[in-house]
């Protein structure tokens, strides 16, 4: 009796309670809505701080300590020849001689190697004030036509070395290749030619996927104003790799292209012979011509800014990670304050 | 069928009343419409041929056109309601001016055909959205093109197109609603010969229209009740839809036209105000036939929307229809309010705008000197190349000139640094608003259970807002008290009766009476005295007996309550509850059912009371609402026995004035005492006092009641002036103390949002002390704060009491280091004040030189306590504040009386409660309870605040990250030359 009227009594509550959560608005409990879901914001605690610190300082100085004795260990040789490269008699007007195609450009150049370089020798031309990141000069080309034989109308990106007067396609197209460098450097030691290899300068990757193996060079350099290098029209561009490394456009004025590599030890006080073939003209704009020999490393070229970076960056905070176990020593309020104080302005 | 035609086909019947076209084109700008209630003009109708009640039509349109002309008022709406056996309704008929709106309402804003070309002009309102047009504009130019062409129309297209899919969405979704809505239908007496209501679609229901209810049925339209199914002429309406409040209000017919049914025939004109947005205002009067005169007001009306309950039907005419609806006029959203962060945000844009055009500047002039500097070189020179030989004639490579040059170049800069003006971060805050609101309305945490309501964010742009406030101004009544009332204790006749103990079902103790062979009993239980009891039962003829008889008719009678019987699953038990608007009456009423004397039944001619077991029936022949100027209500019944008598009822303050003092001086005394008492107790206290009407006085009360009622301009001052001039000369009853219950978790509310450094300051209009223990009972004041208490009558009083609270303040504040010193430990060595000022004083501080020595004082107390304080007076302490700080505030509050406060503030927050919507409908969040600010401001407020400011900041350093680097490195390029 009690039981029966003791269950239909909690039966009826049940109804009801159910009743009442089908009207009620409450909103349905989760974590997420709630904003309950588990986090982890790290504390600025001085442990961790001076640990975080000391760990960075740790990590960064070796790095940098070794990037810089590489990059000590590396061997650069640089000339600089536009100026020296014109004849006495003419460098007043140097645009003459550089534009006059009956004048003599070879020039001859005596090197010292200042210490022993092991091959292989890396050698570069350098230039100076030349944008090649300038925006109308990178927008002129047309890497359809350069991919592709069939592509070779599409010359639209490359004004205004597109078409030559006639209306045919120029193949490579565009500004940047049309001001293809056409310096060239002949080497020999103690009277002995020093041979460059040319090949594998360039991107592999660009040979194979952005210079099309059946694309030749037509129309090239035909117009009424010649901007470097001619190209041999017998071999396909794929093939041509000085104009494929000349075509990666540097985003600084001041570059280095790869030229080729010497592949002998040059030994210390060493003198080397350049013959060059001075025709690139950089004296219409002021520009500079270098030549750099260089030995490698594991980290590049000749480069201390990493080193040096590198060592700033742990000094400081090995620096910082000691004045805090000092502070933490002697005065460990005032760090907790003040840490507080960073974590506030962060949030 | 003809009758048919003549009322849905033809456009244009002509005007049923001749008088009135003169008159009209003399002033165009009234509505005019009507009801061709006329056959002998109305050759459209042929169907009213022989109208047999039908008075001249001359002499009506002539009597039309002298009232109009007697009609001060420019802004008058005329409503014709013509119908006589016979006779068929005509469609209602526009005036000359302006006409009324149809029925039909529309919310949706665009048809198929404007979609496009509108929503793409509201699109384009926002600043955002130009800027981004104007770069991909520059975007489009060939020399510009820094990004590709379509590249940079994509984004602006992508988001058009989402916010129209989003605007058509809705926009059907309104129109769906829209069709849903027009396409109900209402009975309306129909046009035919033999008057009938027909089923009416509401598009079709034109102003003049009379409409008929049924129970539970929705109002199609603003209308004025004629006729209700009671034979007093009450209707109940659940106006839910509208404000939100759940109980019924009681509306009334008038007498005059609830003696004919429709069908019977009736004819009058209506004179309304033009729609306005008042809810809770109507003036408009009824011209009877007989040249009689009715006045209508906000009791006499059902607006759109509002149910029918409680009645089996209710016929009345349509006086605002559509879009003219109060509801329709009160549709549109809260005012927007711009959170502070944003405000400072657009500083900081304009600021960055600066630094953009620099940086474009600095860009363009260092390309004009490197184009001057190499000007003679830019022909040969490999990697600029000026001239295109291509082509037979010689003619320059996209160059125009170092001038030309250098403008393009600044485009270009535009375009690409275009990303330093964080437009998309406006769009971006938008989103992270709408999540934050999400989580808050989805907080547990802010869910009222007993409510079952859920917290509303209203306003969507000033959640961060949440976390700066540092000051609350908050209402008392309804916000941090319940206002749920419970009748505590009384005073009559100077003895002060508050011994009661909780009532108990099971006891004999409460109250039933009997009707026939069922039990009625009052819904909600009161504590009674036994010794009061005892009095009104065996007291009999005692001077005291009397009294307290006379006490708790008062109770009974003097009110608006409507009694409402409820079935119970006990057939022979019957529950009578008492609906009304006031939860004190409420209070006061079941206290006298609880003490024998059950309302039974109200209509709007008299009430049936159950005095101790014997129904008795009470005329009541005028009622003075309650109004804030007087702080009182009366009534004036006529007794069984054939006197008339006056009962009021009031706060003390405007009580004592109209009592006579020449007799029973103890009994005031006493009860002043009593009344004292009770209000330190946090009680709110109400006196009654009675007066016996002489033939004379009530005939002349009566006649200029008539009068003020029926006047359709400053009705409201004439009635004021009608009651103020018989309520006077009173016989004190007694009093009554009624506790106002804290809601849950205020104290503990106050004392976080204390810790927090959040200053609360309440405002209230109830009296001082009141207040004051109110104040204690939440924690607000303590017993060691000093008060300083303004209290004055007049500019100079107040000028010296504010100077005195100064000096004193000073004293203080100067001992304080000192009491700080000797007390570091304890941290609370420092005296707090709190200052206490009442709305009297406030009429001559603020908006005067003195409210800056107000705020002097005020800003050196930890509490500050306002009470007896207007509305508007309320508006103008939070302005007090927030004209003279940088700091945030915040308004809180529930009633139509917290309105103007919770706009005035920062942020505005409504709480839902038993005062009705209003104040949620003026404010930027709403919730159910008090308590709730504390997760909202400490948990929501802060991390809204903190995320927003860190995704601000964010935002900035990831544009200038991503702009400078591009700057820097053409700053780069250009130095190495």
């Amino acid at each position: 009796m009690n039981s029966k009227a003791g269950s239909t009594f909690g039966s009826d509550g049940a109804t009801d309670s159910s009743a009442a959560r089908r009207n009620s608005k409450k909103p349905k409990y989760s974590k997420f809505t709630q904003q309950e879901l588990p986090a982890c914001k790290p504390l600025l605690t001085p442990g961790i701080v001076i640990s975080t610190f000391a760990l960075i300082g740790i990590i960064f100085i070796p790095i940098g300590l070794a990037s810089l004795s590489a990059s000590e260990h590396v061997v650069e040789l640089v000339d600089r020849y536009d100026a020296d490269c014109v004849p006495q008699h003419l460098r007043d007007d140097k645009l003459a001689f550089i534009q006059n195609s009956q004048t003599n450009k070879t020039c001859t150049r005596r090197l010292i190697v200042p210490k022993q370089m092991s091959s292989p020798i890396q050698v570069y031309y350098q230039l100076d004030n030349f944008y090649q990141n300038h925006r109308r000069y990178v927008k002129s080309r047309s890497d359809k036509q350069l991919k592709s034989k069939s592509s070779e109308r599409e010359t639209k990106t490359c004004e205004p070395e597109g078409t030559t007067g006639d209306g045919l396609a120029i193949v490579p197209c565009g500004l940047i290749a049309w001001s293809l460098f056409n310096d060239t450097y002949s080497f020999s030691a103690n009277s002995k030619s020093l041979q460059v290899n040319k090949k594998d300068i360039a991107w592999q990757s660009d040979k194979k996927h952005k210079f099309g193996s059946d694309v030749y060079p037509k129309n090239f350099q035909s117009g009424g104003l010649i901007g470097g290098a001619s190209l041999n029209a017998s071999i396909p561009l794929s093939e041509q790799e000085d104009l494929i490394v000349w075509m990666r456009t540097a985003a600084l004025p001041t570059f280095r292209k790869l030229y080729g590599r010497i592949e002998v030890d040059l030994e210390a006080n060493e003198e080397i012979t350049v013959v060059i073939q001075n025709n690139y003209n950089t004296y219409s704009f002021g520009g500079k011509k270098k030549l750099v020999l260089s030995t490698t490393s594991w980290i590049g070229g000749k480069n201390n800014f990493l080193g040096v970076a590198y060592l700033t960056v742990g000094g400081l905070c090995l620096f910082l990670a000691m004045g805090f176990i000092l502070l933490y020593v002697f005065k460990p309020s005032n760090l907790i304050s003040w840490l507080y104080c960073g974590l506030s302005l962060r949030l | 069928m003809a009758a048919n035609l003549g009322l849905f086909s033809d456009p244009s019947p002509p005007p049923p009343i001749s008088g009135h076209v003169p008159s009209s084109r003399r002033r165009p700008s009234h509505d005019r419409i009507s009801f061709a209630p006329d056959s002998s003009h109305s050759a459209s109708s042929p169907s009213a041929l022989g109208v047999p009640a039908r008075h001249g039509s001359r002499a009506e349109s002539e009597r039309l056109a002298a009232s109009q002309r007697d009609l001060p008022d420019e802004d008058a709406r005329l409503v014709v309601v013509g119908d006589a056996p016979g006779t068929a309704e005509a469609a209602a008929r526009l005036g000359l001016g302006v006409g009324p709106a149809g029925n039909a309402v529309r919310t949706g804003k665009y048809s198929v055909l404007s979609f496009l070309p509108r929503n793409l002009f509201e699109q384009f309102r926002r600043v955002a959205y130009v800027y981004f047009l104007v770069i991909a504009v520059l975007n489009q130019l060939p020399q510009l093109a820094v990004f590709g062409r379509g590249a940079s129309l994509l984004p602006l297209a992508f988001v058009l197109f989402v916010t129209a899919l989003k605007d058509a969405y809705e926009d059907f979704r309104r129109h769906r609603s829209d069709r849903l809505e027009n396409n109900r239908s209402s009975l309306v007496l129909g046009p035919s010969p033999l008057p009938r209501f027909l089923p009416k679609p509401w598009k079709r229901i034109r102003v003049g229209d009379v409409v008929k209810l049924l129970a539970d049925d929705p109002a199609p339209a603003d209308m004025v009740l004629l006729s209700t199914s009671d034979p007093t002429g009450v209707a109940y309406v659940r106006t839910t839809n509208l404000d939100g409040e759940s109980n019924l209000k009681s509306r009334y017919a008038k007498q005059e036209t609830l003696a004919r049914t429709p069908e019977d025939g009736f004819a009058g004109v209506i004179r309304c105000e033009r729609p306005n947005r008042n809810i809770y205002g109507f003036h408009a009067n009824l011209e009877l036939r007989g040249g009689r005169r009715v006045s209508l007001g906000p009791s006499n009306i059902v607006l759109r929307g509002c149910e029918l309950k409680n009645t089996a039907w209710a016929v009345g005419v349509v006086v605002y229809a559509g879009k003219d609806t109060k509801v329709m006029l009160n549709s549109s959203g809260a005012p927007s309010k711009r959170s502070r962060l944003e405000t400072r945000m657009n500083r900081e844009t304009l600021f960055l705008s600066v630094f953009l055009l620099a940086m474009c500047l600095i860009v363009c002039t260092l390309n004009g000197i490197w184009l001057v500097v190499h000007q003679n070189e830019l022909e040969l020179m490999q990697f600029f190349r000026k001239r295109d030989y291509s082509g037979g004639d010689e003619k320059n490579y996209n160059y125009y000139g170092i001038a030309m040059t250098v403008f393009i170049i600044f485009l270009m800069a535009v375009i690409v640094f275009q990303i330093m003006i964080p437009i998309s971060l406006y769009i971006s805050m938008e989103l992270v608003r709408l999540g934050q609101a999400y989580f808050m309305t989805r907080d547990t945490n802010l869910y009222d259970e007993s409510s079952n309501l859920r917290f509303q964010c209203r306003a969507l742009n000033i959640n961060e807002d949440l976390g700066q406030i540092k000051y609350i101004f908050s209402d008392k009544t309804g916000t941090l008290t319940e206002n749920k009332m419970e009748f505590q204790c009384a005073t009559v006749g100077g003895v002060d009766y508050s011994g009661g103990k909780a009532p108990s079902p099971i006891e004999t103790g409460f109250y039933s009476i009997v009707v026939g062979d069922q039990f009625w009993r009052p819904k909600m239980l009161v504590k009674t005295d036994p010794e009061l009891a005892k009095l009104l039962r065996n007291g009999g003829e005692t001077e005291e007996g009397k009294c307290a008889r006379e006490f708790f008719l008062a109770l009974a009678a003097c009110n608006t309550i409507v009694p409402l019987i409820l079935e119970t699953p006990d057939p022979k038990q019957k529950l009578i509850d008492y609906q009304g608007e006031s939860p004190d009456e409420q209070a006061l009423v079941y206290a006298a059912a609880a003490y024998g004397f059950v309302l039974v039944e109200r209509t709007s001619g008299y009430i049936v009371i159950d005095v101790l077991g014997d129904r008795q029936r009470f005329d009541v022949l005028g009622l003075h609402e309650f109004d804030s100027d007087r702080k009182r209500m009366s009534v004036i019944i006529g007794c069984p026995d054939k006197t008339v008598k006056l009962y009021v009822k009031g706060a003390d303050n405007s009580m004592f004035g109209v009592i006579d003092k020449s007799i029973n001086l103890d009994i005031i005394r006493a009860t002043e005492t009593h009344l004292h008492n009770y209000s330190s107790l946090g009680l709110r206290t109400l006196v009654v006092g009675t007066r016996k009407l002489s033939r004379t006085e009530f005939e002349e009360w009566q006649s200029a009641y008539e009068k003020a009622s029926t006047a359709l301009l400053g009705r409201a001052g004439l009635l004021r002036t009608v009651a103020t001039d018989i309520e006077r000369n009173l016989h004190i009853l007694g009093a009554t103390g009624i506790e106002d219950k804290l809601q849950k978790g205020v104290p503990e509310a106050i004392e976080s949002l204390r810790q927090a450094g959040i200053k609360v300051w309440v405002l209230t209009g109830d009296k001082q002390e009141t207040a004051i223990s109110i104040g204690y009972s939440c924690k607000l004041l303590t017993r060691e704060m000093t008060q300083i208490i303004i209290n004055s009558y007049s500019r100079e009083a107040c000028r010296k009491s504010l100077e005195d609270a100064m000096a004193m303040c000073n004293k203080l504040t100067e001992l304080s280091p000192m009491a700080q010193s000797s007390t570091t430990a304890a941290g609370s060595g420092r005296i707090r004040l709190a200052l206490i000022i009442d709305g009297n004083s406030l009429v001559y501080i603020l908006e005067t030189d003195l409210q800056e020595e107000l705020f002097g004082i005020a800003s050196k107390c930890d509490v500050v306590l306002c009470c007896r304080v207007a509305p508007l007076q309320k508006a103008g302490i939070v302005a007090l504040v927030k004209h003279r700080t940088d700091d945030m505030t915040l308004a809180i509050g529930d009633g139509a009386n917290d309105v103007s406060m919770i706009q005035m503030a920062d942020v505005g927050i409504g709480i839902s409660g038993q005062e009705g919507r209003q104040a949620v409908m003026a404010s930027d969040f709403s919730m159910g309870q008090f308590r709730f600010l504390v997760p909202l401001l400490l948990v929501h407020g802060h991390w809204n605040y903190q995320r927003m400011g860190y995704m601000i900041l964010y935002n900035f350093y990831k544009n200038a990250a991503f702009v400078l680097v591009l700057f820097w490195y053409m700053q780069l390029v250009h130095e190495d030359k």
